[in-house]
């Protein structure tokens, strides 16, 4: 049933007893259509590789017909590595879109305003100090506790009467300068094979990515998309400025809370898998509002396009060049173009 | 101070002059509860960070009324109404709706009673008119319910009663400041709220549009809403308003209807101005006429317009009791 106001865009509405909703048919149709070019990618990505597979037969080792070797190959190194790759993206997507949302600016992405590199310098504290592998467990608290520690900085000294956008930003930048410092000082102190391994994990990469890093991750990022379920109204509220969503019944300061703690959380679990992948946060939000051209930022539009950049990502950094490249170097070449465009067009927005 | 006796004669008085069936209508709605008022401040202290703005503040909201309140900048209006709305909380007393402290309600609770339209909102990049108006009725939501045959009636009342109902699938950034205004005022009306707040819901609309947005709530009113408006335009204040506050520095200096209680003496008190107070042409409420400076025979010559032998007016106005000069004698006062 088609809406009876106009929303200036084809909406449905779908009611059944007390229960109703209500969808942008535009948002659906692009959200169905990243889904499925996402999907291709990733067969795709199962296909390619030292062992080169055909489709059916990459199928055909989900089904459990293919020879020992073809099956591991499909699903113990290429499967965790590929739906790492989604999965990571989304959770990027999200991240960047929460505090696009919050800040309603489109520079305030984790790896701007410092998250990222809090997490890494977390991160490279345990592969130093303690000599844990990266991508390994304690490296994982290290980059959680990491990540925690430069939001509550940033949102602490950009504090004041609540967080602004701008200030946010800027105070953002400062500690993520002082971070990466820190993380150099770091490498540079530490003995020669620590620093080899800390660099891998530092250029943000897939390739350590099996199953038993990516299960306990993607099972955290899923319980946070859940929690966002229940969040993604009230940030919708928030956009129309604190006094009104306050006035609209949003209970404002536990609803920010809980979505900042939601978007440090994904990107630092995603970084302490994969190391700091730049940009998909920054870029993915911008690209998916573009696209569905839904009022303000949103959440799954942005989870579905970061899954599909950070694949894309993912297949150029293995198999572009004759060696393969950590991905955050890719996402880092395909950002820095974006958000040299973005800054242009910004600053032509405002004269 | 003749205030203070407008203050004891209760909540719904109305202005005696008015010629319109208005304040009639406001009483009708007004009068099964008056007295009780569902809004009230009680001895309340309020401000931001450490700075007190309002301290012991008593003020009561009539039932069914439309009150204006009125001050010089930064004398503490928005902050009381922030107060009233429950968007800051008050350090000492309390606010009471409906009988409870509203601090004991839940977010939603409040904002399904009482609707707010702040001095200040963000329209999302791109969002449409319906999509923005359709956003005031998230109290009435649920996460499975966002769009009851309730709400869609809300939303298409609220956006024919603004008359916004053809801008509907165009985005806000695209229109004009009074057309944006009204997209704001229909999301509140969404709302479906028996009380209203309003925080200085004319500024810069030209006066067409701030009229048309002040019968607007007026028609509101009639229909039995309790509007609350901080404004700072005194003539349209004791034009619209049944009920009137005025304040200074963070206290009620007075209050009570507008035609017992706007005077000369009270505009000089609250915002230092002389004036003269006139009754309006059309409905007979008190207008204030400033003085300015006697800038001796030029000035009178311009207040006078054409030298009609008004040579007294202006000058003595600050003195005589309510001289209406000749040029305001016009057909309008003829009705």
């Amino acid at each position: 049933m088609s809406a009876a106001v106009d929303f200036g865009t084809r909406t449905v509405v779908l009611r059944r007893g007390p229960f109703s909703v209500r969808f942008r048919i535009r948002t659906l149709v692009m959200c169905a259509a990243l889904a499925v070019v996402t999907l291709a990618v990733a067969v795709l990505a199962l296909c390619l590789g030292d062992l080169p597979l055909t489709v059916p037969e990459v199928v055909s080792a989900f089904a459990g017909q293919q020879s020992g070797i073809v099956e591991t190959v499909v699903l113990e190194w290429r499967l965790p590595r590929v739906l790492a790759s989604v999965v990571f993206g989304a959770a990027l997507g999200v991240s960047g879109a929460i505090f696009q949302s919050l800040t309603r600016n489109p520079l305030a992405s984790p790896d701007i305003i410092g998250l990222s590199a809090g997490s890494y310098a977390g991160g490279l504290v345990v592969i130093i100090l303690a000599g844990a592998a990266g991508g390994s467990l304690p490296v994982a608290g290290g980059a959680i506790v990491g990540g925690l520690v430069a939001a509550a900085l940033v949102y602490l000294l950009a504090y004041r009467r609540g967080v602004q956008g701008f200030r946010l930003i800027v105070v953002g930048i400062g500690i993520s300068a002082m971070l990466e410092a820190l993380s150099i000082y770091l490498v540079l102190r530490a003995k020669l094979e620590v620093a080899m391994a800390a660099a891998i994990w530092g250029a943000g990469s897939l390739n350590s990515v099996g199953w038993s890093q990516f299960v306990p991750a993607f099972a955290v990022i899923a319980v946070t998309f859940v929690a966002l379920g229940a969040l993604s109204r009230p940030m919708r509220q928030l956009e129309l400025g604190d006094d009104a969503a306050r006035s609209l019944g949003s209970r404002v300061e536990p609803a920010r809370l809980g979505l900042v703690v939601c978007a440090v959380a994904l990107t630092a679990l995603v970084t302490a898998a994969a190391g700091p992948i730049a940009f998909v946060a920054l870029a993915a939000p911008q690209i998916a509002q573009r696209l569905t051209r839904t009022a303000g930022i949103a959440l799954v539009p942005s989870a579905f396009l970061g899954a599909l950049v950070l694949a894309v990502s993912d297949i150029l950094a293995q198999h572009a060049l004759p060696a393969p490249l950590p991905v955050g170097l890719v996402t880092v070449v395909i950002g820095g173009a974006y958000l040299t465009w973005l800054l242009i067009h910004e600053a032509r927005r405002r004269p | 101070m003749t205030s203070l006796d407008a203050m004891s004669t209760g909540a719904m008085s109305t202005g005696a002059t008015s010629i319109d069936a208005k304040s009639a209508g406001a009483m009708s709605t007004g009068a099964t509860s008056t007295g009780a008022a569902r809004l009230s401040a009680e001895g309340v202290t309020i401000g931001y960070d450490r700075r007190v703005i309002s301290r012991e503040l008593s003020v009561e909201i009539p039932a069914g009324s439309f009150t204006v309140i009125v001050g010089p900048n930064a004398c503490g209006k928005s902050t009381l109404l922030r107060a009233l709305s429950k968007l800051i909380a008050p350090s000492a007393g309390r606010v009471v709706l409906d009988g409870r402290s509203i601090a004991s309600y839940k977010a939603k609770e409040v904002a399904r009673v009482l609707g707010l339209l702040p001095q200040t909102s963000l329209a999302p990049d791109g969002i449409t008119v319906a999509d923005l108006v359709a956003r005031g009725r998230h109290p009435h939501q649920r996460f499975l319910q966002q769009w009851s045959p309730a709400d869609e009636q809300a939303v298409v009342a609220a956006m024919e009663a603004t008359g916004v109902t053809a801008l509907s699938g165009q985005q806000v950034d695209e229109l004009s400041g009074g057309q944006r205004q009204r997209v704001w005022v229909a999301m509140v009306l969404a709302q479906q709220t028996p009380l209203m707040l309003l925080d200085e819901p004319t500024t810069f609309l030209d006066i067409a549009h701030q009229i048309e947005l002040m019968e607007l709530f007026t028609d509101l009113n009639e229909q039995g809403t309790t509007v609350v408006a901080v404004l700072h335009d005194l003539n349209q204040a004791a034009r619209y308003g049944t009920h009137l506050i005025a304040m200074k520095d963070g206290a009620v200096v007075a209050q009570g209807a507008p035609a017992e209680i706007v005077t000369a003496e009270l505009v000089e008190e609250v915002f230092g101005l002389r004036c003269v107070v006139v009754p309006d042409p059309v409905t007979g409420t008190p207008s204030v006429a400033p003085i300015g400076r006697d800038r001796g025979e030029r000035s009178r010559r311009r207040t006078a317009g054409a030298g009609a032998g008004a040579g007294a007016g202006a000058g003595a106005g600050a003195l005589a009791p309510v001289t209406v000069p000749d040029a305001a004698d016009s057909p309008a006062r003829a009705r």
